[in-house]
């Protein structure tokens, strides 16, 4: 059950149970939707920014314990964040996710928590989906987002 | 099996696939997902080195040796399949990629040359996506309009509100034989037999009906029906698309190239008898004379043998299922064929399959390319099991202690 229970870890439970910042944002600056046409799982990323920072971030997803739990963390994590700070986040949690880099280590970093996904390389499109919808929604594209 | 099943012979049949001997993370294979393709047995897999090691050149062309081996065959599979579905005349057995494309090439042949502004398709609202989006873009191409039949909250086919769709504007019944997100099996006979009464044409997707259900066109009555070998203990990328010789020989090609012609010249080119007119290019040569060996397969154990002992596993893990406190049956008809749709309460089935498969259980998760009957369900997505002429009821007890696992895992 290790690798099991290194997916399915309590922090992972506990945002999937309880995402933060679920729901809808009216005043929105940008917001896009992303769809897995594999499971037909569907996540709905609302931002606000201010100049270049990222001031709230919502979402609103139907999904499984990965995307949800992935799209709580990313709220949690890119609020506060300028733009590019937010990108970097991404671009290194993708490379860590597809092996292209180390996994994250330091146990104070929340993305640690989603590192058990590297050994379920069928669920990886779970977890970036979020990410991958909250470009979109920062390029202001209505478009949907697809993890094909 | 219980002992009263009698002698059905599991074992032997167990050790006729190879795969089924494989481990997955040190445990046993528990293949539970024969509604999305069928393991194969010995006898389908050395049928396709023999093709290659002794007998493979191109098919109807060749004056050599070879070719003619090859030939012969690919039709006497072709005889083989004509046997299987009971058809009138092998002419009538059209070998595709599989049933999406005996669909589509319906839809375009058929349905080009028949669909008017105002005339209408028959659906129903448990057709795989492959049976739905090829009827919309003929319907967007010849103004034809597509009309749904509704399932009750069982997923039954409701026979009366469709009797209430058919009308003289109707030109096409495409249904499914078994629901392959659910189950149901449809009353397709009689759908048939009503669709005739106002002289429309009937398609039936028999892709989950041929692993389970003996097949006869003549019975069936109906004009088009598909299925694919890959669901049948067979290859992938070979299906056979039955049609009525009359409807077969009204239709203009579908594919143009080789094989299909009679006389090619830039100002005209003549068409060549069925069932070539269809079969445009060089076929999946060693996958129809492999699918001919699957029917074999199938039919050496017979389909009396093979349905008892589905639809014992089917009400096993029905009732042992149905004792879990929260699991949800999806689809509760009253006629099913070897697919058990479900999901547990606040786990998605993403992470169903999972954890599932961490046991060496395999399901399908996910909308099943039926989308439109997850909706009626009012659910994203669903966990099946189904089942297969060599599964046992200890992958059955396997699948109950796996759910029990998820449960734990997100208790």
């Amino acid at each position: 059950m290790s690798d099991l229970r290194e997916l399915y870890q309590e922090i992972i439970l506990d945002h999937s149970r309880h995402p933060r910042n679920a729901g809808k944002m009216e005043d929105a600056t940008g917001e896009a939707q992303g769809n897995n046409p594999l499971c037909g799982d569907r996540v709905t990323v609302f931002v606000k920014l201010d100049g270049d920072r990222i001031v709230d971030a919502r979402f609103d997803a139907r999904g499984c314990a990965i995307s949800v739990a992935s799209a709580s963390m990313m709220t949690e994590l890119i609020k506060g964040k300028t733009v590019a700070e937010a990108e970097a986040i991404f671009q290194r949690f993708h490379e860590q996710l597809t092996g292209k880099a180390a996994p994250v280590t330091d146990e104070n970093d929340e993305l640690a928590a989603l590192m058990g996904v590297r050994e379920f390389p069928t669920r990886i499109k779970c977890a970036t989906l979020p990410w991958h919808t909250f470009r979109a929604a920062l390029e202001g594209e209505k478009d949907r987002v697809t993890t094909e | 099996m219980t002992g009263s099943a009698g002698a059905y012979p599991i074992d032997r049949i167990r050790s006729d696939f190879p795969i089924l001997s494989e481990k997955i993370r040190g445990k046993a294979l528990v293949y539970l997902d024969n509604g999305a393709s069928a393991q194969k047995p010995r006898a389908v897999i050395d049928r396709i080195s023999k093709t290659y090691e002794t007998e493979y050149a191109n098919v109807h062309r060749g004056v050599h040796y070879m070719s003619q081996k090859a030939t012969d065959a690919m039709e006497a599979a072709r005889l083989r399949v004509k046997e299987f579905l009971n058809a009138a005349s092998e002419k009538e057995c059209i070998f595709v990629r599989g049933a999406t494309e005996g669909i589509n090439l319906v839809a375009s042949s058929w349905g080009r040359a028949s669909l008017k502004p105002g005339d209408e398709i028959v659906l129903s609202v448990l057709e795989h996506h492959s049976n739905i989006v090829p009827w919309q873009m003929i319907a967007e191409q010849t103004g034809a309009v597509i009309r749904v039949v509704p399932v009750d909250d069982r997923g039954v086919f409701l026979m009366d509100e469709y009797e209430k769709l058919l009308s003289p504007k109707t030109r096409m019944v495409a249904v499914t034989h078994v629901s392959n997100a659910l189950g149901t099996v449809v009353p397709v006979k009689d759908v048939v037999r009503m669709a005739h009464g106002v002289g429309a044409v009937v398609l039936l997707d028999g892709c989950q009906a041929a692993p389970h259900i003996r097949l006869d066109m003549q019975d069936l009555g109906a004009d088009f029906y598909v299925f694919s070998g890959h669901k049948l203990y067979g290859p992938s990328g070979i299906g056979v698309l039955y049609g009525r010789e009359a409807l077969l020989d009204a239709m203009p090609p579908y594919q143009g190239g080789g094989e299909m012609i009679n006389r090619v010249t830039f100002e005209k080119t003549t068409y060549a008898e069925l069932p070539f007119k269809f079969e445009a290019g060089t076929p999946h040569i060693a996958g129809i004379i492999a699918l001919g060996s699957a029917i074999d397969y199938v039919e050496s154990i017979g389909f009396e043998a093979i349905a008892a002992h589905e639809h014992d596993l089917l009400s096993y893990a029905t009732e042992k299922l149905a004792g879990i406190n929260s699991v949800e049956i999806i689809g509760t008809a009253p006629e099913k064929a070897a697919i058990l749709s479900f999901n547990i309460r606040d786990v998605h089935p993403h992470d169903v399959g999972t954890i599932l498969d961490y046991d060496g259980i395999a399901v399908r998760t996910g909308h099943h390319c039926a989308q439109p009957i997850m909706d009626r369900f009012d659910v994203a997505a669903t966990v099946r099991a189904s089942f297969g002429l060599y599964n046992t009821r200890a992958e059955v007890d396997a699948l109950v202690e796996g759910i029990k696992r998820v449960q734990e895992m997100f208790a």
